[in-house]
């Protein structure tokens, strides 16, 4: 079987795992789910008019399956705290997570390959020691600090930039983007510090390797062995370390969401979970697992390009 | 050959024979970084036990005569805005810190490490299960794992350390599981198997050792994610509750004054810093004394 | 064998490296000299560590920046120990190249062949993407790879491990370098894929003219297309001379262990050379330091006093017939002299009629008349005769150690 089709094959299995566990997590919910999911204060009408019409009193097979077709239309439910429709918010909120997300993404590259490679080709000198020092320091400053301090510094003492809101690209974008900065480092120095990590050891490896020095061999210039022969090689390492981080980047957005006060998606699970809005809640965590999931194969298939090796077959 | 001999020095460096424990720990203090973080480490530990001798005040009683008082004699570290000492906090919080970062490894180490041993073990449909359970587990980021635990069972210390312990199964039960399958072809491990040792008997006596050196590096960087895991739940509302003291809490109720009582980020902050430094360092120490050879990924 | 009065394509003069790190130095190679000649295929043998890869890897420039490289590397007219980097890069690919070991992993793993080869190309000669690409399936298909245009396109996991090495020929003769270096180019191959890698060089240093430096194990590689041979001990050259003559009368002791001259119960001979290098019974020495004595002394059983206080240098020997009684050291010509760094070259005559696989080789016309220069040998007069002749009992002293090997010839 050709990798992709067992790659996609494996994204399907864990896919039905993951509603059966978010269909259970419902079912697990303290006290009868009906009264659960009609809010505070309840009357036993109200109750058996959700039993009614969620169909509670069906089979568990059977409901599971009507779940599963209703979440596959992108019905997930209607939010108790607003009365809309759950897809609506976070369609809603979606365009500021994802801005977030990639912004970061993009700062956590640059910054992290950028850094990564200075200091493996620096190897041993003050560029090295300072890289590594640096990526240290962003794995062990828990990012919120950094937001709150971050805040003070840049919105407070030196007001630059914003310290909360969210103004969308398309009504302003200098406005936009000046309330991006400080989220976006926020979310995107842990990143880097990771990508700086990961890409330092892999160019170490890449510098070191035989082809490397047929590459030199040949009389090519520096840069062109640095980056089209030894970068070319660790971007693999790259980009699955920005997959394996990908779980780390939506943790982080909720948390950045919730220091700057940015309409997100994070801002919205965190709303919902305050607010006793178990539909939301469910949807949104039905949302984000299915997400991870494709994004993640994206990233494996996305391996395939950059690796040959795997794309045709895989002879190691 | 005639590579060996152009990486002459290094090559011969590498060729030293399996350390004894002795040596091991001589390497520990010669790897400066490495000693730096386990002493800092050792440093914390020591607060945390003795956090009620060290404190000066009652961390959780609130003094409103004494609030957002700036760092001085009286509160080192200043008071909240409840009049709390921030020093007492601090030191009652890393105390909760690494108990809980303590409790999530072990948890994600009692569930991890056994399934890690049967799915690189015995292979093929254990394997196959295992891998999609792992995947599964992985398809709920660490936030929304928490969300979903605190949502169901409500937001408490004890859920918090669940969903922190949980989201670190998969990194263990992938390290065991590769350690397994390396250790599994290796001659002492072939001939236990031959002799006609049990299963138990040969994932138990021998690779399970064998898988010791990884896993304790894993053990040692994942307290540090464990830390700052909870901090960020507690920060969120869904770890430990106030008015329990937890760095986490401290930084949340410190949001709100920021421009009028800076410290109450500053410090909570440092702490949580010092407390994942000390580990990370002494992460990376264990890492290249233990498998020099870097990642074997 | 070429022309001896044309400039050397490559000179090496008095060549060191040394690495340091920070807990210790050592000496890779130590004062080593040779000169290659246009179209020459010099064979560079001797045990692993022994400093031939990394004598090559200083020659294209490539040591790591612990080493410190002195002496002399002559190019054509061009120096190359401390030239810049940009003025060797040029020199890179161009006018030297090297053909690696590793064939499995000496090519990027993520880059298809052609752009491999079109790369040295375009570095070089300045021509475009597509030019370059057409000049690789060309090169491909002259290094006998099937079906160039196909395998342009494919990436090195899809090719067997000669056809890989035939890829690193290709990338490495893209711009008809004077000079090649090919360090243990069949190595990790199949023994049916070695000839067809020998054979691409061969046809290349009689198409090209190219100078060839090929390091190697393999005695029977160097019989095939070696004109001459310099044999490498513990970072220094010990014995220089064209193929059948070290073959035929080996003067280094060291060199007769390798070539198995030296007989060893339960050993075979190398016969003509075929078969690998021997293994010399000691442990080679550690390289850390520059010792002002023969560096291999301590495991020569010809060894005397004199060998651990001064360093032979590699000199010149007297010829060994009439023809050239009273020859002088430089009178023949470079690439034909033979040369050993030996307090006591080895007598050639007395010590293969003292052996039974010795006297089976005596018949040879080369070595017939070799007794008359033995004592002409010792240029250094009568100290020198003495200790020949006193190194001989130690030569038959060997055989008691050994007297099943008779009986053993027998049964064999």
């Amino acid at each position: 079987m050709s990798y992709p089709i067992r790659r996609v094959g494996e994204s399907l299995i864990t896919l039905f795992l993951v509603s059966v566990v978010v269909f259970a997590g419902v079912r697990a919910l303290p006290g009868d789910t009906a009264t659960a999911l009609a809010g505070e204060e309840p009357t036993p009408e109200a109750i058996a008019q959700i039993r009614a019409s969620y169909g509670l009193d069906d089979n568990i097979v059977v409901q599971y399956v009507r779940y599963v077709r209703h979440a596959a239309t992108g019905d997930l439910g209607v939010s108790s705290r607003t009365g809309l429709p759950v897809l609506d918010s976070v369609m809603e909120a979606l365009p500021v997570t994802l801005e977030l997300s990639a912004l970061a993404l993009l700062l956590a590259v640059v910054v992290g390959v950028g850094a990564g490679v200075v200091a493996a080709v620096r190897r041993g000198r003050p560029e090295e020691w300072l890289v590594n020092a640096v990526a240290l320091l962003g794995l062990s400053v828990p990012a919120f600090w950094l937001g709150i301090v971050l805040v003070l510094a840049f919105a407070i003492a030196v007001p630059v930039f914003a310290a909360s809101g969210f103004v969308p690209f398309g009504v302003d974008p200098m406005e936009n983007l000046r309330h991006m900065v400080l989220p976006v480092i926020v979310l995107g120095s842990g990143l880097a510090a990771v990508v700086m990590r990961q890409t330092r050891a892999a160019m170490l490896g890449s510098l070191s390797a035989d082809y490397v020095r047929t590459a030199r061999a040949k009389g090519l210039s520096r840069r062109q062995v640095i980056v089209g022969h030894a970068l070319r090689n660790s971007l693999v390492t790259v980009v699955t370390v920005l997959g394996l981080q990908l779980g780390h980047l939506i943790s982080g957005a909720v948390v950045t969401e919730q220091i700057f006060v940015l309409p997100g998606f994070g801002k919205l699970t965190i709303d919902a979970v305050f607010s006793r809005d178990y539909a939301m809640v469910q949807g949104v965590v039905l949302f984000t697992s299915t997400a991870y999931i494709l994004v993640n194969l994206l990233v494996d298939l996305a391996y395939s390009v950059i690796d040959p090796r795997i794309r045709l077959g895989g002879a190691q | 050959m005639s590579a060996a001999s152009t990486t002459l020095p290094a090559a011969e460096e590498r060729e030293r024979a399996p350390l004894a424990p002795l040596s091991r720990l001589r390497l520990l203090t010669r790897n400066k970084l490495a000693l730096t973080g386990a002493v800092a480490a050792a440093v914390l530990v020591l607060i945390a036990v003795c956090a009620p001798l060290i404190a000066p005040y009652d961390p959780a009683r609130p003094d409103f005569a004494a609030a957002l008082h700036e760092p001085g004699w009286a509160h080192w570290l200043g008071t909240d805005d409840l009049g709390r000492d921030q020093l007492s906090r601090v030191v009652y919080g890393v105390r909760a810190s690494l108990q809980i970062g303590l409790l999530a490894v072990a948890l994600a180490f009692a569930a991890g490490v056994p399934l890690g041993l049967i799915a690189g073990y015995y292979g093929r449909f254990a394997d196959s299960v295992v891998s999609r359970l792992t995947d599964t587990l992985l398809a709920f980021p660490f936030l929304v794992l928490a969300v979903g635990l605190a949502t169901i069972l409500g937001p408490s210390l004890l859920n918090a350390t669940i969903a922190v312990g949980v989201s670190q199964i998969p990194a263990v039960i992938r390290i065991t599981r590769a350690e397994t399958l390396r250790l599994k072809h290796l001659d002492y491990v072939a001939a236990a198997v031959a002799n006609g040792g049990g299963d138990g008997t040969v994932l138990f006596r021998h690779i399970l050792p064998g898988a010791l050196s990884a896993l304790t590096v894993q053990a040692t960087v994942g307290i540090p994610t464990a830390i700052i895991g909870e901090a960020l739940l507690s920060f969120l509302g869904l770890g430990v509750q106030p008015p329990s003291p937890s760095l986490g809490v401290m930084l949340s109720s410190a949001q709100a004054y920021i421009a009028a009582a800076p410290w109450m980020a500053v410090f909570p902050g440092l702490a949580i810093i010092a407390a994942t430094l000390a580990f990370n360092l002494l992460g990376d120490g264990l890492r290249d004394i233990l498998d020099p050879q870097g990642d074997s990924r | 064998m070429t022309t001896s009065t044309a400039p050397p394509a490559l000179s090496v003069r008095d060549l060191s490296v040394v690495f340091r790190t920070p807990t210790r130095v050592v000496h890779a190679v130590d004062g080593l000299s040779y000169d290659i000649a246009a179209g020459e295929v010099l064979a560079v043998v001797g045990e692993s560590g022994c400093g031939k890869s990394v004598t090559s890897t200083a020659v294209m420039g490539l040591l790591p920046p612990t080493a410190s490289v002195g002496g002399s590397i002559r190019l054509g007219g061009r120096e190359l120990v401390g030239a810049d980097e940009r003025e060797l890069r040029d020199v890179r690919g161009r006018e030297i190249a090297m053909i690696f070991q590793e064939p499995m992993t000496s090519l990027n793993p993520v880059l298809t062949i052609g752009r491999q080869v079109g790369e040295v190309l375009r570095r070089h000669q300045g021509i475009g993407r597509r030019e370059a690409r057409e000049r690789a399936v060309d090169l491909l298909d002259l290094v006998g790879i099937p079906a160039p245009a196909q395998r342009a396109r494919d990436y090195p996991h899809q090719l067997s491990g000669g056809m890989r090495q035939r890829v690193m020929i290709a990338i490495a003769i893209a711009c008809d370098p004077a000079v090649l270096i090919a360090d243990e180019p069949t190595t990790a191959l199949d023994v049916t894929v070695q000839a067809g890698i020998l054979e691409v060089l061969q046809s290349l240093r009689e198409r090209l003219g190219t100078a060839i430096v090929l390091i190697t194990h393999d005695l029977g590689v160097v019989a095939d297309i070696a004109d001459r041979v310099l044999v490498m001990y513990a970072g220094r050259g010990v014995e220089q001379a064209p193929v059948g003559e070290l073959f035929d009368a080996p003067r280094h002791p060291y060199t007769r262990g390798l070539l198995g001259a030296v007989p060893v119960p339960g050993r075979r001979r190398a016969e003509d050379g075929r078969g690998r290098l021997q293994e010399i019974p000691g442990l080679v020495p550690s390289l850390t330091e520059q010792p002002d004595r023969c560096t291999f002394q301590p495991r020569c059983s010809y060894a005397d006093a004199r060998c651990g206080e001064r360093r032979p240098a590699l000199r010149a020997l007297r010829e060994r017939d009439e023809r050239n009684e009273g020859y002088e050291e430089g009178e023949r010509s470079g690439t034909e002299r033979h040369e050993a760094a030996c307090w006591h070259p080895v007598p050639v005559r007395p010590v293969l009629s003292e052996h039974p696989e010795g006297a089976e080789r005596s018949d040879d016309a080369e070595c017939s008349g070799t007794e008359r220069s033995e004592g002409a040998e010792c240029s250094e007069g009568a100290e020198c005769s003495a200790e020949c002749s006193g190194a001989e009992p130690s030569e038959s002293a060997e055989h008691p150690e050994h007297p099943e090997r008779p009986g053993q010839e027998a049964a064999s």
